[in-house]
């Protein structure tokens, strides 16, 4: 069983124990899997996954297009036309899993690395790089797709979550698992460790907040492996906080989806908070400024391709679904033409100009700022018509 | 007209704000079945009930982190912070959320959240509750810093605060809590919430002052006749930013100004109000501007607190000194 539920402790370490490794690669891990590395369906005791075969090509499309624009962002990177990119690759189960777990209603509170949840709210991937770019700090407008600013202050975001679900709560929209709000925060296993993270947890248990807590354990914090972040599972320590956690297997999608589905329904019922924790795996750098053959190692890498979120998808639609290369190729095309057009959408982007980054640091702007901005154009202007 | 007490002014006010908009919501440690340490909030949550009165966890980051939600969602919290020197847990999330979001979205988010701490000296406490912190909300952008000097201003300030859509900073003079004034609720403010207010005037030097230090410096200026000076008491109530243009126009006339504040004497309001003083006004000037201020100490233990904030002596000294050029 890899649920738990208030009750009692779990088991507690004694401090001249030695420290308790990770789990490995290499080691069984427990955890809510639904579809195995090789392609095949497997059952749950508590999840179950009962959408069609459609609906999983959905989602192979999905994590393909997500990966190809990933892709994309990274190239536009090493080719100097973002500062910096972040890369999900290798977590598109767990994004899109749970992305699509969601309602129209229901809110995402990101951190900056959630491209795949972004791409399933329906936000324009041009949107996300301006923030990489360095032409604005996000900007797009979070009610037009339910999905908040990325955050990059590890863990800020998870207070946020929670205040926007007590908020969903004082206007009555919960209560109805079909037509209820919900709310999901993503972070990751380094956040954990944070103090608004575990404040978020104590604030969504003690009113009940309808929050999902999705923590995409992808088992590094730029260089520090999990154990540096925690002793025991993280979907464990919900135990003390008084609500359910479960450890989901982050690179299958659709036990991510069940897991997720599952929750988010807790949430808007009005049953509280759940923590997920999907145990996913970081194939790329941090960031593209990360080296980490500085610090993992190699066989690590290829040990978790084995178990590529992708791949397993490909294999169980061509095997059990009768999904032939006209689908994979198009697939495929589709995420060129994406691509293409996530390039020149960022070579188009407008270069911003500081006069326009005076606005908006105020509703009422201070007359202290007006007459800085002023003084900045006249002094930009003393420079026109020299060479 | 009633009498009534700064302390209960902020409640009417907050009571007022609340009947007015049911997106008002007031959240913070003790302060709804208690009222807050200094009863501030008294009987919010009896009437308003335990959505709107919000009793939160000991959490100053998840008070302002869960407001910074609320907002999002369309509330406009109100955050009491309990003591001056308990704001820091919470300093991320008001300098790297609360006051950048506006700006980062671009104008399409607004953070309409009121984060009320009372500050300052004079009540004989132990550490981390006499702090004057201001200055370091006041340096961030996107921030409003305001501090009311007397229970008239503290009723209508904290209203219009509420009803600004950039979230702001609400320093009340805990040590001024129990001053009383007559507050005529029916007559709405003459002023708007960033404009300071000459409380006293006067010809021969300007007092720059705010929060606790008004009543300071208004008993200083009255002492000041006896000299035979007459001075000028500025309540400047806003902070960030300042309303220079009142500033300027009472040192133009009086050539002659000292800013007094509990807050440190190094990078204080004082030296922003030194440097724009001398920038605008430096041919009307007869002497530089004089700060009076608590040191560069950490706030030291209570018994030594009287000689540590300015009071009447140290503004006469002051005074003293900048007539002396």
């Amino acid at each position: 069983m890899s649920e738990s539920v208030p009750g009692p402790a779990p088991e507690v370490f004694a401090p001249h124990e030695a420290p308790v490794s990770p789990p490995q690669a290499s080691e069984e891990v427990e955890f809510v899997q639904l579809l195995t590395p090789e392609g095949e369906r497997v059952e749950h005791p508590d999840y179950r996954f009962d959408l069609d075969d459609e609906t999983i090509k959905g989602f192979y499309r999905d994590m393909v297009l997500v990966r190809r624009i990933d892709t994309e962002a990274t190239a536009l990177q090493r080719q100097g036309e973002l500062g910096l990119w972040a890369s999900l690759l290798g977590q598109e189960a767990a994004q899109i899993g749970s992305g699509r777990a969601l309602n129209k209603k229901d809110m995402v509170f990101p951190t900056y690395r959630e491209h795949g949840v972004a791409f399933c709210q329906g936000v324009n991937p041009l949107n996300l790089l301006g923030l990489f770019r360095g032409v604005d700090q996000g900007a797009w407008d979070p009610k037009d797709n339910n999905f908040h600013l990325y955050t990059i202050v590890i863990g800020a975001q998870t207070l946020h979550a929670t205040g926007y679900a007590m908020g969903q709560q004082r206007d009555h929209a919960i209560g109805d698992a079909e037509n209820g709000e919900a709310t999901i925060a993503y972070f990751g296993d380094g956040a954990s460790s944070q103090g608004d993270v575990n404040e978020a947890f104590i604030w969504a248990s003690v009113f009940n907040a309808p929050v999902v807590f999705f923590c995409q354990n992808n088992q590094w914090a730029i260089s520090e492996p999990i154990d540096r972040q925690t002793r025991i599972p993280l979907y464990q320590r919900a135990a003390g906080f008084g609500f359910p956690g479960v450890r989901v297997d982050g690179n299958d999608v659709l036990a991510t989806y069940a897991v997720t589905q599952q929750a988010l329904k807790r949430a808007r019922e009005g049953s509280g908070p759940t923590l997920i924790e999907a145990y996913t795996y970081r194939m790329g750098a941090h960031t593209t400024s990360d080296d980490p053959t500085k610090y993992r190692l190699n066989e690590d890498l290829e040990h978790w391709k084995l178990k590529d979120p992708i791949e397993r998808v490909h294999a169980y639609l061509s095997r059990h679904a009768a999904v032939d290369h006209d689908f994979f190729d198009e697939v495929e095309a589709e995420g060129d033409k994406i691509a293409a057009e996530l390039r020149a959408g960022c070579l188009a982007l407008p270069d911003p100009v500081l006069s326009d980054f005076f606005q908006n640091v105020y509703v009422d702007e201070t007359p202290q700022l007006a007459e800085q901005r002023d003084q900045f154009i006249a002094y930009a202007a003393s420079f026109e018509g020299e060479g | 007209m009633t009498k009534i007490t700064l302390g209960k002014a902020i409640n009417a006010g907050l009571r007022a704000a609340m009947e007015k908009d049911p997106k008002v919501l007031v959240m913070g440690e003790d302060i709804g079945k208690l009222g807050g340490v200094f009863r501030v909030t008294e009987g919010l949550q009896k009437d308003f009930g335990e959505d709107r009165v919000i009793d939160t966890p000991l959490a100053e980051s998840g008070i302002i982190g869960t407001a910074v939600g609320l907002a999002l969602r369309g509330y406009r919290p109100v955050c009491e912070i309990q003591f001056d020197g308990f704001v820091f847990p919470a300093y991320d999330q008001i300098i790297s959320q609360v006051a950048k979001m506006h700006y980062r979205s671009m104008g399409k988010i607004r953070m309409p959240i009121v984060i009320r701490i009372p500050y300052g000296g004079g009540i004989g406490a132990v550490e981390h509750h006499s702090e004057s912190p201001e200055t370091l909300f006041a340096h961030v952008p996107g921030l409003k810093v305001i501090s009311c000097g007397d229970p008239v201003d503290a009723y209508w300030m904290i209203q219009q605060a509420i009803e600004s859509d950039d979230p702001i900073v609400f320093f009340e003079p805990k040590r001024r809590y129990h001053e009383k004034a007559e507050l005529d609720e029916a007559t709405p403010p003459t002023l708007p919430l960033h404009k300071a207010k000459v409380v006293r005037e006067g010809t021969d030097a300007t007092l720059l002052c705010y929060g606790p230090m008004v009543k300071t410096c208004l008993q200083a200026a009255e002492a000041a006749v006896e000299d035979g000076r007459n001075l000028e008491v500025i309540d400047l109530r806003t902070i960030a930013p300042f309303d220079l243009a009142t500033i300027f126009a009472s040192v133009k006339k009086t050539r002659r100004a000292v800013v007094v504040h509990e807050a440190p004497y190094s990078f204080g309001p004082g030296s922003e109000i030194a440097a724009r003083v001398t920038e605008e006004c430096f041919y009307h000037l007869e002497a530089p501007v004089l700060r009076v201020t608590g040191y560069d100490t950490p706030y030291p233990p209570s018994r030594m607190e009287d000689d540590y904030l300015p009071d009447l002596d140290r503004v006469l000294d002051g005074v003293d000194r900048v007539m002396g050029y």
